[in-house]
């Protein structure tokens, strides 16, 4: 018996040369952006040292610019972006929740240490 | 790309059954939940390397200066390997994504053309991960430096500059295979390979150098240039070490009193499991590990779009009536990418 409850393939398989197109300029201009921001992060990293006193304004700049390029990679690379809320909140939600309390924890923790050696010496 | 005409659909139909709620096919629902996995795993690892680098109470090392040279260029390029590396990935993310466009349009030949690219370009990224590795291990001509004397006693530097060739040794204690007097002439990689042996074994002392037959002998070499010794003490807030700098004479001065000493563990070359020239043990740890991780998956990345490349070329998926195999091996890759994105950002550039 042929089972009609298996969906083969489902996000549309297809699409016309036109949209292709379309697509196509999509993907090239996420290149572009992609590319731009990478070379900008080197130059940055390149010119200002960790001895400076903005330094933490840097770093949270590359932290922020690589979420971006992340989110670029994940919703337009992996067509995170063009699946249903659905899926894209069961691929995200739970991830994020974890991966935040997964950092606050061990950084905090790590502080806590950190402190620790540096009062009572090691 | 869109699911246009299946993405809105109203919730009875949705959750009423005889249809995927997702909108997707089983093997890639199990490719997401996989990916989400493995990014848990990266996610997990990355966090390690934070939590080590906070707690430690040495300063920790510098991604532009410990990754600055370029395969024949030498050094003085801070981080431009590493964001070839990065762009190597991202382009090869970018062909895999026009190979999926163009197995949406049924375009076989479009297919093959993209994955034979993207392929090519994971065989690039391999590549510069093992010269990064190699160049990672075996590390500068000066190594890391403790200094012995004066008021840094006891720190440990980190030597940029030029490390001046060396040209021959000669023999003043005769050894197994020379005797007195001989010169030994070989070229100057050869000449530092049994120097930097030497010195990491506390076989050279007093400027001179016990060699592996047992003889002893003096060097002669060219200047060092432009040596510079670079202190980073752990500053408050972690990352923010307090850097110190010694130039020129007084530098070469240091260096040259701690080659001298015999000391085992003095000047350390490279990098290995135990101990690396660039800061704290741990950094090469996870460098060896985060890094080999990322490059194991590359590599088997690689031999996943091979097997896929070898259906399409076959028209496997062209019979199937889609391209979907394509799309979730793409998946993968593109995943590859995306976690070598925050392995650029936290282990080489903050």
């Amino acid at each position: 018996m042929e089972r009609d409850d298996i969906i083969e393939y489902s996000l549309d398989a297809h699409h016309s040369e036109e949209q292709g197109k379309k697509v196509r300029r999509k993907i090239w201009l996420v290149t572009a952006i992609l590319t731009v921001i990478t070379a900008f992060e080197v130059a940055v990293g390149a010119m200002v040292h960790q001895d400076n006193p903005m330094w933490w304004v840097v770093k949270l700049l590359f932290i922020g610019l690589t979420l971006l390029k992340a989110g670029y990679i994940v919703l337009v690379f992996m067509h995170l972006g063009d699946e249903r809320k659905v899926l894209k909140y069961c691929i995200l939600v739970p991830y994020f929740i974890f991966i935040i309390y997964l950092i606050f924890i061990a950084l905090t923790e790590a502080n806590a240490v950190h402190t620790a050696w540096e009062t009572y010496g090691g | 790309m869109a699911g246009h005409a299946t993405t809105h659909v109203d919730a009875a139909t949705a959750w009423g059954g005889k249809t995927s709620p997702f909108n997707v096919s089983y093997g890639k629902l199990m490719m997401w939940f996989f990916l989400v996995s493995d990014a848990l795993t990266f996610g997990g690892l990355l966090v390690a390397y934070g939590y080590t680098r906070h707690t430690t109470q040495s300063a920790w090392p510098i991604g532009e200066e410990t990754f600055d040279s370029l395969p024949f260029l030498g050094h003085g390029y801070p981080l431009m390997y590493v964001a070839l590396m990065t762009f190597i990935l991202i382009v090869s993310s970018v062909t895999m994504v026009l190979a999926v466009e163009a197995g949406h349009r049924m375009d076989k030949k479009g297919v093959m053309k993209w994955m034979i690219a993207t392929i090519i370009g994971g065989f690039f990224f391999l590549g510069s991960q093992a010269w990064e590795w190699s160049h990672f291990i075996h590390g500068s001509h000066f190594g890391s430096v403790e200094i012995l004397s004066g008021e840094h006693t006891g720190s440990r530097a980190i030597v940029k500059g030029h490390f001046g060739d060396l040209e021959s040794f000669t023999v003043v204690q005769a050894g197994k295979h020379h005797k007195v007097g001989d010169v030994i002439k070989e070229t100057p990689d050869e000449l530092f390979h049994h120097f930097r042996t030497a010195v990491m074994n506390g076989q050279v002392k007093d400027g001179k150098i016990t060699l592996h037959d047992g003889s002893v002998a003096t060097w002669k070499k060219h200047n060092d240039e432009h040596m510079e010794l670079i202190i980073k003490t752990d500053g408050t807030g972690h990352s923010l070490s307090k850097v110190t700098k010694i130039h020129g004479k007084d530098a070469e001065a240091k260096y040259w009193e701690s080659v001298n000493s015999g000391k085992k563990g003095a000047i350390i070359y490279g990098a290995d499991l135990k101990s690396n020239e660039y800061g704290p043990s741990q950094y090469g740890q996870f460098f060896f590990f985060i890094t080999g991780f990322h490059g194991f998956h590359v590599f088997s990345g690689v031999v996943i779009n091979i097997l896929i490349f070898l259906g399409v070329a076959r028209g496997t998926y062209h019979k199937r009536g889609h391209y979907e195999m394509v799309e979730k091996t793409g998946l993968y890759w593109h995943f590859v990418d995306l976690v070598w994105v925050f392995v650029f950002t936290f282990f080489y550039l903050v």
